[in-house]
């Protein structure tokens, strides 16, 4: 059977642990325990203040992703030179290439006023410090800024090609009807690209709650400006990892991570129409 | 008004068009130039001294230092607790590398089955991928742990290649690959002449897939080199963890950012740019050479709608 081994690590890295930490979230020492495991991690002094730092920097970085990949999609859609067009495309998704701890180190350069290639521009907006810029009102935008810098390319890409699938009658049909660019965008080309804006959507929402390597690495490198549970994943973390040892507290957290993810992924798989060609 | 009206030619665009090719220029610059100047300082970071980097005697931060100071700065950093970075970077191959291969091995077998054969459970196997595929790969990070430390198995190499090689984006990427470019009449023929399910696939369905091949050997590999969150966990050992693990450790025994550090080697900040360059200097190499390719891929799903 061609599928047997991917059936098996789907069980074992997939549905295993996830089944696995809803075991461990509703036990204590091997005993079932209702919901007291939910209920001690939601007390904790530090749950809220993580549900409230993820929430405020997914609803910046949601908007600001929404908003600028579509009109940047119809730009470069809008380019007909072509070099000038695949250029652009190019460079907007080369810092792809930095996801994870890089990008997050680069960006601590970014924003050290010292080194800083850009700090005139810190300066302007009065940022002295690289204390100062992180501080945690700041750090949902900063967050934004690094995220969309990497991850903003590929997307852009992805609205590009869905732009493509519009049929070119359309487009000529709307020209002809006297349709300028911003009446086409608004009227057919945005309505038609719908889908794949759901989809980046609920993929960037769905990622933007497991908010980690981030808030980690300036941890580290602000000397704890930058809180060790700023983000909910860090919480799970912390409680597992640190003193309290509590595997049960850190499996509730992830449960409820996987919840929100799940509850996502299947709306989106059932009612999305974007995958539905079987 | 009528000063704009009179100089408008008849044959020329009228002066709306005009401001929103200019508004479109703009709108791409600048977002080109956000895009590329922290790439452009990263790359030149490296060749500098700190003084240069501070721009303390009117350096540009765009300026090329020199190739003495890019090699004393590489010694420095090779020199870092008995050349640790290659450890790293060694662990990174190791774990992506490995990786890839049984991600390849499962995968391609997998997206071929759900397209092109009919079996039981077929129809949950496809729904339970997607769903997978749509929840990030951090969610599964700390169950992934919790469960290998129910059996004690963390820490070794295998305990980041195997969840590593779970990655059902692939299985859906060779599904949609194999199920718009390849007809089941050319298979059923295969069948009639009396091949094998097993011979099908090799002979006729493999050489085939080539394209996809690479495509989900891209995405796993670039994606695995650059996951942090699943290394970190798993392993503990500061000589096991991959290079983009190992970066953060770095910025502990930076001065500029941890004041408090005494240690005699210490890590300077054009060193520190430079190791983040290096950790991502596989990952950008390939994204240079593969751009045409890549697109393709990121667009499968669009365009074949």
């Amino acid at each position: 059977m061609f599928s047997s081994g991917y059936l098996l690590f789907l069980l074992a890295f997939g549905i295993g642990p996830m089944l696995y930490a809803l075991y461990l979230s509703f036990t204590a020492n091997g005993a079932f325990a209702g919901f007291d495991n939910f209920v001690r991690v939601f007390n904790d002094f530090r749950f809220l203040p993580a549900v409230q730092h993820v929430a405020f920097f997914v609803v910046i970085w949601l908007v600001t992703l929404i908003v600028l990949v579509t009109i940047l999609a119809l730009v470069v859609h809008g380019v007909r030179t072509r070099w000038l067009s695949a250029t652009t495309r190019f460079l907007f998704y080369i810092p792809g290439a930095l996801a994870g701890s890089a990008s997050v180190m680069l960006w601590l350069f970014l924003l050290t006023p010292s080194v800083s290639p850009v700090s005139g521009i810190l300066n302007l907006l009065g940022l002295k410090s690289f204390t100062q810029i992180v501080s945690v009102e700041n750090l949902p935008v900063v967050f934004t800024l690094v995220a969309f810098w990497t991850g903003a390319g590929g997307w852009i890409i992805i609205m590009y090609g869905a732009l493509n699938t519009i049929s070119s009658d359309i487009m000529e049909a709307a020209r002809i009807d006297g349709a300028g660019p911003l009446k086409t965008a608004w009227y057919i080309q945005i309505p038609l690209m719908r889908k794949w804006i759901a989809y980046m959507a609920i993929v960037s929402l769905a990622g933007g709650t497991q908010l980690f390597v981030e808030p980690k690495i300036l941890n580290l490198a602000s000397r704890g400006v930058v809180s060790e549970q700023y983000s909910l994943n860090q919480l799970a973390y912390q409680i597992a990892f640190g003193p309290q040892a509590d595997f049960n507290g850190s499996a509730a957290i992830s449960i409820v991570l996987l919840v929100v993810a799940m509850g996502l992924a299947a709306f989106f798989v059932f009612r999305g129409g974007l995958f539905d060609r079987d | 008004m009528t000063a704009t009206n009179l100089r408008v030619v008849p044959s020329a665009p009228a002066p709306a068009r005009w401001l929103g090719r200019v508004l479109a220029i703009v709108v791409l610059a600048f977002f080109s130039i956000f895009f590329v100047i922290p790439l452009a300082w990263l790359l030149l970071a490296p060749t500098k001294s700190t003084t240069q980097l501070d721009g303390q005697h009117g350096e540009s931060p765009f300026s090329f230092g020199s190739f003495d100071q890019l090699a004393h700065n590489w010694n420095q950093l090779v020199g870092f607790q008995d050349g640790v970075i290659w450890t790293w970077l060694g662990n990174s191959v190791l774990y992506s590398g490995a990786a890839l291969v049984i991600t390849i091995l499962i995968t391609i077998p997998a997206g071929y089955a759900l397209a092109m054969t009919k079996f039981r459970l077929r129809r949950v196997l496809l729904i339970t991928t997607l769903m997978v595929m749509l929840i990030p790969n951090t969610a599964l990070a700390l169950p992934i742990f919790l469960e290998l430390s129910a059996i004690h198995v963390f820490g070794s190499p295998l305990a980041v290649i195997l969840p590593f090689s779970f990655f059902p984006f692939g299985v859906y990427l060779t599904y949609i690959y194999f199920s718009t470019t390849m007809s089941h009449d050319l298979l059923d023929a295969a069948r009639i002449d009396g091949a094998g399910e097993f011979r099908v696939f090799t002979r006729i369905a493999m050489p085939l897939a080539t394209p996809v091949i690479a495509l989900v050997g891209f995405f796993s590999f670039v994606g695995n080199w650059n996951n942090y969150f699943l290394p970190f966990i798993l392993e503990p050992g500061s000589d096991q963890i991959p290079v983009q693990v190992g970066l953060a450790l770095l910025i502990s025994s930076t001065p500029e950012f941890n004041p408090t550090n005494v240690a005699a080697l210490t890590i300077t900040l054009p060193e520190l740019a430079f190791a983040t360059l290096i950790s991502v200097a596989p990952v950008l190499i390939i994204f240079l050479f593969s751009q045409r390719f890549l697109v393709t891929g990121l667009t499968a799903g669009a365009t074949k709608e």
